[in-house]
């Protein structure tokens, strides 16, 4: 497997520069005559399918949703962060660049980051330019607010909906190039295979979701921009069609998977309230600056009314454990702590999981109108799902599963391990390393879409000259029949199960074994667990109705089928790893306090693995990373 | 608590759909009505049955995607809601509870629940957008916006394009949706220059896809689970006809 | 400029607005019946005698207002139809009332009122005999005028004339009500911030104008009826003496 990061020569602030005067340009005449197929319509694949559209060439743009527009990209609240340094507090390119490494505990490709960071600034030039309606100060200027991880404040963002806003931008442009012909969108539309011809990405396979046909699409170059994964652990934050199906079947095709175990838990969001529960969600960080965290001292005390139980029968254990951040530590240290107090039996709320998010003491302090104008959104949206009002009860909080740092692994060039299939936005490994900075998922996106694929995969196309291959050719035939294969064999089994509930089933392996802590013995035990329960998917699944026609439990079918081989991929990457750092925290691997302990001796690289086939153990490699303009240190927050 | 479920089904776009009654026990006040339906779809696969087909993603109301009308009301009965916000410990136990798709000539069914909005997509292809090419923006704050205007883009600009305004509206009119895209753009300085243009054009393409006249009722901000205001209408009329003059007399 | 949808509301709301000027100056021209057979007979004549390009231009005016906004309310109503063919199962509402969605029955019902209020008090086909009251109270000269008066108390004598006419005026009340507000909407001029204020006036107007034109009616009911005396009572002379009849008659039963 080609692991060669591609990382242009020169100083760290020149690369990318020189990169793009290196690159090679399609002659503007000759842009029509390539074809580049863009799966998704996020931040990354809508900003990426409006740019390269607007550039000349003919693209045909995937997603599952009804409309671009309903991409989960939608669903960010928290803003979006640029090195613009409007007030004026010393951020920099290079300020960014450093906080984002760091905050990605040192398993980021420093070359990535910086070039984000670089970009970080016309981002939000675009989006205005566009329209979006970001925080206005009185003045009329640009607000920002801050975000953990940064002692400045360079966080853009529209009230609670700053994903919607720029994903609003990005959706607007391309609807620009449908109208002019030079995009066309195909919506209900799931991306099943990939599809390789001498090597290179030619062409994918998608299901027409609405009337189930499958068919071949071909082009020069294919970008894959399907988002994160965290549905592999069934209950998460993400949308309930957000899968990895896109870029498993990419993997299973030959691209490098990196860093499968790196996820990203949030420790604010409302617990789980019972079996029916489809889905987590997300209650802004920003909680915690006004909220403080306990749990009964004793757990007996769990099913009293909290109000009931006195101040020396609570224990604000982020206040005790880390006095000088408190309840503003970091996001996987919270969340690991919340865990570790549930776990004492000293959860609150259904199932005993859940930790008191408390505002008495703002409330008494600054009084309950003060609270209502920083959070009344939220506290409705609380009073809404849990039906318990806030402002009289502490809220109950939970972590969950929100964000992917791994993903396909790309080079420089945002390139896969497969030449032609490009990865951008979540969907790939590299740019946060071990853990996300809030408020730089949605910067990467959009970097990615609008201003780094425009040149590399011109400087691609440009040198493997253009030749769409036809959609009737044996490569692609091959693909389509296995396609339909899988799809019929889906149909077939006609056992009693519905695929959710395999999908439950898998989630809650993943969650007790890979999710907030690891550990090697468990991981082993997952990896078995999850091998059994695809045997059984594949005796017992139930799929009613017929592939030929709208059929949703189908499509969940195949998604699942999916997320079990990778839950087991990413138990196996967990396993591997033998060290904690960011969000994968490994028991064996942490101080007498509890603290996370990083191997880079050993670990300061990206595992990427390399599918060997149905049923074979996959392949892990390496690609080192290497550190030359940020010192290597360990994150202290006590 | 338990329910009867009275529920649209139809398999496809040119098939005849009709009501199909199921009872379902022992649901979660904590549940939401779409999880409510999940549980549904997993008793009628037990029993064999197809699953009844309906729209979701995010399930935290913010994508747009779910839909529904609820004993009679898009998203049902609560304010500023999205079906997949609204939780069962609104309803009764032991009640009858209709749901039917967003009924509209402009929104076809698909299957059971699903419609085809797409026809908001191509009002927005025909005009909902700025056009600036990527990489020739002036930095973000060479132009001054007053917090006023921009917080009213913003109020706009925070539709999610679900569509209840006009499954609520009697006549289908899709001018909510249509004057809060409009707005959103006409109310910033970036948006001015295409402003004539954008307004004349999304209205032609709102009027040829079948969605009805606006009578001023205000059922669609009733039912907007992001609160639009009907300001926004008066808008779209004021600008159109703006527009209309102008493009008379020059 | 008025073939969109849009277009065709702007003209709904330009029709209503001469129409809502216009039934405020006619039913004030109409309440000065109150003030006597002379005062109303003089500005019937005084109208009758503007010249002929004045009285046919506003008259035309009006009746073209009439027929647009009517014909573009059905065209509007025809293609609402159409853009939702199939009904929910439960049909309701949050905020609409029966007074704006019923605009096209009442509507309706208003056109047929103006037909028949034209037949009857303007061209007089119903009772042709209308056309022959003339006298020379109100006139300047000695010249004889159409005793407007006369033919306003002959009218409204009959109950259910008179009903009727309450009824129209009540639905025009309606009518107004929505419509009022609605034509700022319409043309752009409403804000959430003023409808309230607006929807108020609206309804204040409303309410002015069916007091205004019911009154009429209703006074000579009353009279008739021997509750009131609003007029001369010679004019009720002959309803006098069977109002007596028919108390006679009631007497006699008990
Ligand atoms: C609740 C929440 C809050 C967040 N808040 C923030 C924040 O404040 N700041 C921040 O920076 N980040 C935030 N994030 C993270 C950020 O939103 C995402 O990482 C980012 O938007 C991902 O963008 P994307 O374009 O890569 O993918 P997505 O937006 O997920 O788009 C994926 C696209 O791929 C399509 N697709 C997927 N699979 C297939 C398939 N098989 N076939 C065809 N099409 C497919 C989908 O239809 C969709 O169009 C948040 C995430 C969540 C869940
Ligand atoms: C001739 C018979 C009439 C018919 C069929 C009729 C019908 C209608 C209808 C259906 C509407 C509703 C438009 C909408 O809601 O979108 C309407 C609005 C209106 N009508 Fe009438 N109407 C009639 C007579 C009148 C009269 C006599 C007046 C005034 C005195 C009047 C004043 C108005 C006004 C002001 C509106 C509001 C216009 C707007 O919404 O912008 N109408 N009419
Ligand atoms: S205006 Fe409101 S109801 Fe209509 S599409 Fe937008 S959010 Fe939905
Ligand atoms: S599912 Fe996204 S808004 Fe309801």
């Amino acid at each position: 497997m080609n692991l060669d990061p591609q990382i242009p020569d020169g100083p760290i602030a020149d690369k990318w520069d020189n990169h793009r005067f290196s690159s090679k340009l399609v002659n503007p005449a000759n842009k029509r005559k390539y074809r580049i197929i863009v799966v998704g319509s996020g931040l990354a694949g809508g900003a990426a399918a409006a740019t390269l559209g607007e550039l000349g060439y003919q693209v045909d743009c995937f997603c599952y949703q009804d409309t671009p527009r309903r991409a989960h990209s939608i669903a960010a609240q928290g803003g979006i962060n640029a090195a613009k340094n409007y007030q004026n507090d010393g951020d920099s390119i290079h300020r960014l660049f450093y906080d984002t490494v760091k905050g990605g505990d040192f398993r980021s490709r420093e070359a990535n980051v910086y070039r984000l960071a670089q970009n970080s600034t016309n981002i939000i030039d675009q989006c205005v330019a566009q329209g979006v309606p970001f925080a206005r100060e009185y003045g009329g200027l640009l607000a920002n607010r801050s975000f953990g991880g940064a002692q400045v404040s360079r966080t853009f963002y529209a009230r609670g909906q700053t994903g919607q806003q720029l994903l609003l931008g990005a959706y607007s442009a391309l609807s620009r190039q449908i109208a002019s012909g030079q995009v066309q969108m195909h919506t209900r539309h799931e991306m099943l295979d990939l599809v390789k011809v001498d090597g290179h990405a030619k062409g994918i396979i998608t299901r027409n979701l609405v009337t189930g046909s499958t068919d071949a699409w071909t082009a020069d170059a294919v970008l894959i921009c399907t988002g994160g994964y965290g549905n592999v652990y069934y209950l998460s934050t993400n949308a309930a069609g957000c899968n990895v199906t896109a870029t498993y079947r990419a993997h299973r095709r030959g691209a490098g998977f990196a860093n499968p175990c790196f996820t990203q838990i949030h420790p604010t969001c409302i617990p789980v309230a019972g079996d029916h529960q489809s889905k987590l969600t997300l209650m802004s960080e920003s909680l915690r600056n006004d909220g403080r965290v306990w749990v009964p001292l004793d757990g007996k005390n769990c099913d009293k009314n909290p109000n009931d139980i006195a101040e020396e029968l609570r224990d604000y254990f982020l206040e005790r454990k880390y006095p000088s951040f408190g309840n503003l530590a970091p996001r996987d240290i919270s969340s690991r702590s919340a865990k570790e107090a549930c776990d004492e039996s000293r959860g609150v709320g259904p199932g005993g999981r859940g930790v008191y998010l408390d505002f008495a003491d703002s409330i008494s302090r600054l009084g309950e109108s003060a609270i209502r104008e920083r959070y009344g959104n939220l506290f409705q949206m609380y009073e809404r799902i849990t039906g318990e009002n806030a402002y009289k009860r502490p809220m109950r909080i939970y972590p969950a599963i929100h964000y992917t740092m791994g993903g396909l692994w790309v080079d420089y060039n945002l390139q896969s391990s497969v030449p032609g299939c490009f990865v951008l936005g979540e969907a790939n490994f590299s740019d946060h390393g071990a853990n996300r900075l809030g408020a730089s998922a949605l910067m990467q996106g959009l970097s990615d879409g609008y201003f780094v694929i425009p040149y590399t995969v011109g400087n691609y196309l440009a040198s493997t000259g253009a030749g769409t291959i036809s959609p009737d050719g044996p490569e692609v035939k091959e693909v389509l029949e296995s396609v339909k294969e899988r799809t019929s064999q889906l149909l077939s089994i006609s056992g009693k199960k519905s695929a959710r509930s395999y999908h439950k089933e898998l989630g809650q392996i993943m969650w007790e074994y890979a999710g907030m802590a690891r550990n090697a013995t468990g991981l082993q035990k997952a990896i078995g667990e999850i091998q059994d329960l695809r045997d059984h998917f594949q005796k017992n699944l139930l799929v009613p109705g017929t592939g030929d026609r709208l059929n949703v439990e189908l499509e969940r079918a195949g998604r699942v089928r999916d997320f079990i081989d990778f839950g087991e991929l990413l138990c196996r990457d967990a396993l591997e790893r033998n060290e904690s750092c960011g969000g994968h925290f490994r028991e064996e691997y942490q101080t007498k306090e509890g603290e996370a302990t990083r191997d880079d001796e050993n670990f300061a690289h990206a595992a990427v693995w390399e599918y060997k086939g149905e049923g074979k153990t996959p392949v892990r490699h390496k690609e080192e990373l290497q550190y030359e303009n940020v010192k290597l240190a360990v994150r202290s927050y006590k | 608590m338990k329910l009867t479920l009275k529920i649209w089904r139809q398999t496809g776009p040119t098939e005849n759909g009709s009501f199909e009654s199921h009872v379902l026990d022992d649901v979660s006040e904590d549940s939401s009505f779409l999880e409510m339906l999940d549980q549904l779809n997993e008793q009628l696969l037990k029993q064999g049955n197809e699953p009844i087909a309906f729209d979701h993603d995010c399930r935290e109301g913010i994508c747009g995607t779910c839909s529904l009308t609820i004993n009679g009301y898009a998203h049902g009965p609560e304010n500023s809601t999205t079906t997949c916000q609204l939780h069962m410990r609104k309803f009764n136990d032991g009640e009858t509870v209709t749901i039917e798709p967003f009924r509209a000539k402009a929104f076809p069914v698909v299957r059971d629940l699903i419609v085809d909005r797409s026809a908001f997509d191509r009002i927005i292809q025909s005009g909902g957008f700025i056009s600036v090419r990527t990489g020739s923006a002036p930095d973000g704050n060479s132009i001054p916006i007053s917090k006023v205007d921009a917080d009213k883009a913003m109020d706009a600009a925070a539709c999610i394009g679900c569509g209840a305004c006009v499954a609520s509206c009697k006549n289908a009119s899709a001018m909510l949706f249509t004057s809060a895209k409009a707005a959103h753009l006409n109310l910033l300085p970036q948006g001015q220059a295409e402003k004539d243009a954008r307004v004349l054009n999304m209205v032609s393409t709102m009027d040829d896809s079948g969605f009805g006249n606006c009578r001023n009722y205000g059922e669609c901000s009733a039912a907007c689970p992001k609160d639009i205001s009907l300001d926004y209408i008066a808008k779209l009329n004021r600008d159109h006809a703006k527009a209309k003059i102008k493009e008379i007399f020059s | 400029m008025f073939s969109s949808s849009l277009g065709k509301k702007y003209l709904m709301a330009l029709t209503g607005l001469v129409l809502i000027g216009f039934v405020f100056v006619h039913m004030a021209g109409n309440l000065q019946v109150l003030a006597g057979q002379a005062q109303i007979n003089a500005y019937a004549h005084s109208l009758q005698s503007l010249p002929w390009f004045i009285l046919w231009g506003s008259r035309l005016f009006l009746l073209a207002s009439v027929v647009i906004h009517a014909w573009t309310a059905y065209s509007l109503i025809i293609e609402n139809r159409k853009a939702r063919p199939d009904k929910n199962e439960v049909e309701v509402t949050k905020r609409a009332g029966w007074t704006s969605l019923k605009m096209g029955l009442t509507g309706s019902i208003l056109l047929a009122f103006i037909v028949f209020h034209l037949l009857h008090f303007t061209i007089r086909t119903i009772y042709p005999e209308y056309a022959e009251m003339t006298t020379t109270v109100g006139s300047t000269g000695d010249v004889e005028i159409h005793d407007a008066f006369s033919m306003i108390l002959a009218g409204f004598k009959h109950d259910i004339i008179s009903i009727f006419y309450v009824v129209a005026m009540f639905l025009l009340c309606r009518h107004l009500a929505h419509g009022f507000s609605s034509v700022f909407q319409s043309i752009g001029l409403r804000s959430e911030a003023w409808q309230g204020k607006l929807d108020l006036i609206a309804s204040g107007y409303a309410w002015l104008i069916f007091a205004g034109f019911s009154i009429i009616p209703l006074s000579v009911l009353a009279q008739k009826h021997g509750l009131y005396e609003f007029y001369d009572p010679s004019f009720f002379a002959s309803e006098a003496s069977e109002k007596i009849n028919t108390s006679n008659l009631l007497n006699n039963e008990s």
